[in-house]
């Protein structure tokens, strides 16, 4: 029994990171950009987030409400201002630019708000529980679960069934033939990065929900978002969800064996996805 | 005039492709435009739809300067492109395709998805696969019909049947006299003289990066061409 209960703790663990990647994956599917800033943009959203809450005195669900369009309108300048005059042929530019993000928003975050944890409240919630027969679950991690879910199918239904979604998947496959078809390739990317920033905000939540939170623990999450969106294979979001729940599940399974393995678990799962499917678990078909 | 080029020049790096460059087309007018590989067709083409940026005074659409544009701007004045090598988008289906070359410019015509499945009924039939799983007669159909889909002016076709088989080549080029009579203007960048000419109001040739030869299509010689095209006497 206490098996199926790591299992399902891993599973929902697993949401969480598909949240964290989520957004990455959406990028690198649309523009082939590797943010390396991710991690710390979802720390700086949690901050965002925070202050709503500290300081209007608002419920970390109406904070996110607001931080949300604000993380849209990042997302849409940081695009349009930096990443679009670096993307090109060359991978290099890019990511170095969003490595020197990733600098900067630390130290910003440090010098705003000093290194000290800080944690977003989320009242009763915390410590809620639902008894499900076999195995109880927490609220927070169910909410989290669900919400990665939600995001995912609302993500693809953007995808495959708006004009917005169609002018993403042709800008991906051939930026020139879309500008021929009227769409500016700039334009959508940038469209793309806000609407990222806003899956960064709804992961932020729950990583400041569930955990505390400095400035500097942005390239940890960086890492796990990773590994969920190779695992999966580059582009695919439901890929994205699976590698999530795959590392997830690695690291509570490495856990209930020996604490000390949960993180490097996860790891190694990692691995030995790369070893078995290289391109990852569901490729697309054109890359 | 629909469209001009006036001294149009145009490079990859060191290598000059285009040696000012002038044509002309009319509102509703088929010119053709011929030449070995290595001419300057397609660069022609990618210059207009600014694939390639100029100097803007070099194209006029209209009589405006639109050299200096992005590709999506010259596009919704309605200029679009039946590019060479089709580039259908692969994770777009047939019908995806079509709806995508219609979505940035909402111009009234004849032309909606109805009427590019009647041009081409086969595409109805395949319209849920993805583009690129088609025969390349296909494909190249629905390279026409998506560049019909915004209703344009002016539809250039760069090298529609290339790698084509005769029987399917014929197919197209049965389309082409339907789209005139919708009112757009055509020009067509073929290797193939035969067909160009059957279809064509004028022809220009080009070689080496310059117009060697402009004609009436009904007028000009065999001698004319192969001069123009080869740049040597017949």
């Amino acid at each position: 029994m206490i098996w199926i209960d790591t299992i399902v703790q891993g599973i929902l663990l697993g949401g969480l990171y598909a949240l964290f990647a989520a957004g990455l994956s959406l990028v690198f599917g649309i523009m082939r950009l590797v943010n390396l800033a991710h991690g710390d943009l979802i720390v700086f959203a949690a901050y965002l987030i925070l202050v709503g809450v500290q300081l209007l005195g608002l419920s970390p669900w109406v904070a996110v409400l607001i931080a949300m369009p604000l993380m849209f309108g990042f997302g849409w300048l940081l695009q349009t201002v930096v990443l679009n005059r670096v993307l090109g042929k060359d991978i290099l530019p890019p990511l170095l630019v969003t490595f020197g993000l990733s600098v900067t928003l630390q130290n910003g975050l440090l010098e705003g708000f000093s290194a000290d944890s800080q944690r977003i409240p989320a009242g009763t919630l915390e410590g809620a529980s639902l008894d499900l027969g076999l195995v109880t679950v927490g609220v927070m991690p169910l909410l989290t679960f669900l919400s990665a879910v939600a995001a995912i199918l609302t993500l693809n239904a953007l995808f495959y069934h708006t004009a917005l979604g169609r002018s993403f998947r042709a800008t991906s496959d051939d930026a020139v033939a879309a500008g021929l078809m009227g769409i500016e390739p700039k334009r959508i990317f940038a469209i793309a990065t806000g609407i990222a920033m806003v899956v960064v905000t709804l992961a932020a939540l729950y990583l400041g929900m569930r955990a505390n939170f400095d400035p500097s623990i942005g390239p940890a999450r960086l890492i796990y978002a990773f590994e969920a969106v190779i695992i999966g294979g580059l582009g695919s979001l439901w890929g994205t969800l699976a590698g999530g729940i795959i590392v997830g599940v690695a690291q509570t399974v490495g856990a209930a064996v020996n604490p000390e393995w949960q993180i490097l678990a996860g790891h190694i799962a990692f691995l030995a996805v790369m070893l078995l499917k290289p391109r990852g678990l569901f490729p697309r078909a054109v890359d | 005039m629909l469209l001009e080029t006036h001294g149009l020049t145009a490079s990859y790096g060191q290598f000059r492709a285009l040696f000012g460059v002038d044509i002309a087309v009319a509102a509703g007018e088929c010119v053709a435009v011929i030449g070995a590989n290595g001419a300057g067709k397609s660069t022609l083409m990618r210059s207009i739809t600014g694939v390639i940026r100029n100097q803007a005074g070099m194209v006029l659409h209209r009589g405006e300067p639109i050299g200096a544009l992005t590709s999506a701007d010259i596009m919704k004045r309605g200029i679009a492109m039946v590019p060479e090598g089709r580039r259908l988008f692969p994770s777009l289906t047939v019908e995806e395709n079509l709806l995508i070359g219609g979505q940035a410019r909402k111009a009234q015509g004849p032309w909606n998805l109805d009427t590019v499945y009647d041009l081409f009924p086969i595409l109805r039939e395949r319209r849920k696969n993805p583009g690129t799983a088609l025969s390349g007669g296909q494909q190249q159909m629905v390279a026409i019909g998506r560049g019909l889909m915004s209703n344009p002016e002016l539809l250039l076709c760069d090298e529609i049947s290339l790698g084509l088989a005769p029987v399917v080549i014929r197919d197209i080029y049965a389309a082409l006299p339907k789209i005139r009579a919708s009112g757009a203007a055509i020009v067509l960048v073929e290797q193939d003289i035969g067909k160009a000419l059957s279809v064509a109001d004028r022809v220009y040739c080009m070689m080496e990066g310059r117009v060697t030869l402009t004609a009436k299509a009904a007028a000009v010689s065999r001698q004319e061409i192969h001069a123009a095209y080869f740049g040597e006497a017949a």
